[in-house]
């Protein structure tokens, strides 16, 4: 009797063992995502609606056999991870874990690089590097190394300074000690003022106001008051061209670029060759029957340009093309220039004939 | 600290300072457990095993806040401001709204997102009695259900609630430390938090097996109101300095079959001066002085 009994609850036992033991895969439809920088899986498979629908103890089971395939899954990637023993041999196993993939939003923004203060800025001019200063001095009359500045430090404590020389050149009646405490004051208040003032530009690149209304306790900065004048100058009708100067102030600086390609003119009464050539081409172009444009080479001209901009776009750099690309971007767009200006004097004559016409009566 | 007007006069003071100040790679996010002007015993004890999960990274305010969040945020940005917390869990109740939590995260101390979810059940820490994990155990966190992936509000609820429990960022971890898990299940328009404690059993091979045991609080929450982010704020959030891009190493190429090539420029090398093996058989005689031929050494491409 109590052999058989024996016998099965060694069978029960082993059955338990064998249990235990069972595979560690789990069959699931649609794979997992993990991001292990995260100790992250996402399960996009729909869970069984119809047995979570009633509450109780079937729905918790139901919960934590889906939480215990998802979390076997999980382990079984990290145990793919690259271990290493922590702490020499013998210390625990420890996975290295990748960077967190997971896109999440930063708590504050990141740092803005802040531009130079006026020092930094004169010292990468003139290549100024920065030294780097020893703590302790040696100080000669205690005989051994003391700090720098603070408690103890080397020259002896200067609130306790007995001696104050009168230099030369100075009034002998003057207070030696009230000078000295004056001029630290006036160090210690500029410098704060110079402090003061690269945070306030600091503060302005950071913002980068454009159209910034002038202080109202008015100081302005130089630079702002050229900025504003230039701004109220230019609004204008005739865009500033006709504003009376002050007698000192400088004359505006003829525009960038020839004052661009439309509002260039040509002198009234310049060259006449040039201008009665310029006529004649005019009627003959009016005059021939052959289109001014050819349509067909310049369609080909723009395909050939569209195509280099696309090739240009994905990335091939323009030495590769060399001398022949480049000859041809540049008769494309020359031919595409001329294209273009033979229309608009198509257009013009139409308004030079007439013109023509009131200057001969008057 | 930089754009300070007024300097930090002593270490200390700059230490803290320097902790707020806007970084490349930053803290840890701090969360802030608020109750409301009405909160009732579930949503206290709600708030005090999340305070209990969260623990070196969370802030439990005792005292009652009347204000609503969805209202009016400036209550809730002044105190991330003097905190410096960026996550908040507020909890409240009324007729309309019974067992409100309201689960919210801040950009530069102004609110991003806000979601407001009803509690429909809640088992407590202390309700359970089961042996718990230590206190800080990096959760893993796993969410099932495609309705997290297809909904926009539960996608933002997904990325919130992996802000919320992600824990420090670690390089590595102690396997045999993986001990607590959350695991979200979003079925029929109802959110089930679990959270079990997790027990490795020897298996066959090297992965262990995984059993789980009931820990911890869990939760049954519906979703309700929400206050998302637009777009283009939530992209500006998102936004990493370039600084933090890993970099990528140039002259490295793999081929089909795995093998890394790098190419590595040489002068030119005078293949009759080449250091080879030595065969003896073929060793010049000081009698020799015609071209040696020590060996021609193949040209190896290098390989990975």
């Amino acid at each position: 009797m109590a052999a058989v009994r024996v016998e099965e609850v060694l069978a029960a036992a082993e059955e338990q063992e064998a249990e235990k033991r069972r595979s560690v895969t789990v069959e699931k439809e649609l794979e997992l995502e993990f991001d292990l920088g995260n100790l992250l899986a996402l399960d996009r498979n729909p869970p069984p609606a119809a047995g979570l629908r009633g509450a109780g103890p079937r729905r918790e089971a139901l919960l934590r056999a889906l939480a215990r395939d998802n979390t076997q899954l999980l382990v079984a990637r990290l145990w793919e991870l690259p271990a290493e023993r922590a702490g020499g041999p013998g210390g625990p196993l420890a996975a290295r874990l990748p960077e967190p993939a997971f896109r999440l939003p930063r708590e504050k923004p990141p740092p803005r690089p802040r531009p130079p203060t006026r020092w930094e800025q004169f010292a990468r001019l003139k290549g100024i590097r920065r030294r780097k200063r020893t703590s302790l001095v040696w100080d000669e009359q205690a005989r051994e190394w003391r700090r720098r500045w603070g408690y103890r430090r080397a020259g002896g404590d200067p609130a306790r300074a007995w001696l104050a020389e009168v230099p030369e050149g100075a009034d002998p009646q003057e207070d030696q000690f009230a000078r000295l405490r004056r001029e630290k004051r006036e160090r210690v208040a500029r410098n704060e003022l110079n402090r003061l003032r690269n945070l306030a530009r600091a503060h302005r690149a950071g913002t980068a106001v454009p159209a910034a209304p002038l202080h109202p306790t008015g100081h302005q900065s130089r630079e702002e008051l050229a900025r504003v004048t230039r701004v109220a100058r230019v609004s204008t009708a005739s865009l500033g061209r006709f504003q009376p100067r002050l007698p000192k102030e400088p004359a505006e600086p003829p525009s960038r670029g020839g004052g661009g390609r439309k509002r260039r003119f040509e002198p009234l009464l310049g060259n006449l060759a040039a201008e009665r050539s310029r006529q004649l081409e005019l009627l003959r172009d009016m005059g021939s029957k052959k289109p001014v444009l050819d349509i067909t080479r310049a369609v080909n001209k723009q395909l050939r340009q569209e195509e280099a901009e696309a090739a240009a776009a994905k990335g091939k750099k323009q030495s590769q093309r060399g001398k022949r690309g480049r000859r041809q971007q540049r008769a494309g767009r020359s031919s595409k220039k001329s294209g273009a200006r033979r229309q608009q004097q198509q257009q013009r004559p139409a308004g030079g004939g007439t013109g023509g016409s009131r200057k001969k009566k008057a | 600290l930089i754009y300070c007007y007024r300097k930090p006069k002593t270490k200390r003071a700059k230490r803290f300072l320097e902790k707020r100040e806007p970084k490349l790679k930053e803290n840890t996010k701090n969360a802030m457990l608020i109750k409301g002007g009405n909160a009732n015993l579930t949503v206290t004890e709600v708030l005090k095993d999340i305070y209990a999960v969260k623990k070196p990274f969370a802030v439990l305010y005792k005292k009652k806040n009347i204000t609503r969040p969805f209202e009016d945020q400036t209550s809730l940005e002044f105190f991330s401001k003097k905190s410096d917390c960026s996550l908040f869990l507020f909890g409240s109740h009324n007729k309309k709204r019974p067992n409100n939590l309201i689960i919210g995260r801040m950009f530069d101390y102004h609110v991003l997102d806000m979601i407001e979810l009803g509690i429909e059940k809640f088992v407590s820490l202390k309700d359970v009695k089961n042996s718990k994990c230590p206190e800080g155990t990096k959760p893993m966190l796993i969410f099932a259900g495609d309705m997290f992936d297809v909904n926009e509000e539960y996608r933002r609820l997904k990325s919130l609630l992996i802000d919320f429990f992600r824990g420090p960022s670690v390089p590595s971890i102690r396997l045999a430390g993986l001990e607590y898990v959350l695991h979200f299940t979003a079925v029929e328009g109802k959110i089930y938090m679990r959270s079990y404690k997790v027990l490795l059993k020897k298996s066959g091979c090297k992965i262990p097996r995984i059993e789980l045991e009931e820990m911890g609080p869990s939760l049954d929450l519906v979703m309700r109101r929400t206050h998302l982010a637009s777009d283009d704020l939530y992209k500006l959030s998102l936004k990493q300095p370039k600084a933090l891009k890993p970099k990528k190493k140039k002259n490295i190429s793999h081929d089909v079959f795995g093998t890394t090539y790098g190419r590595i420029h040489m002068q030119k090398q005078d293949l009759g001066k080449l250091q080879t093996r030595k065969m003896k058989g073929l060793k010049k005689r000081p009698a020799e002085k015609s071209a040696e031929d020590g060996g021609v050494s193949p040209k190896k491409s290098k390989s990975a």
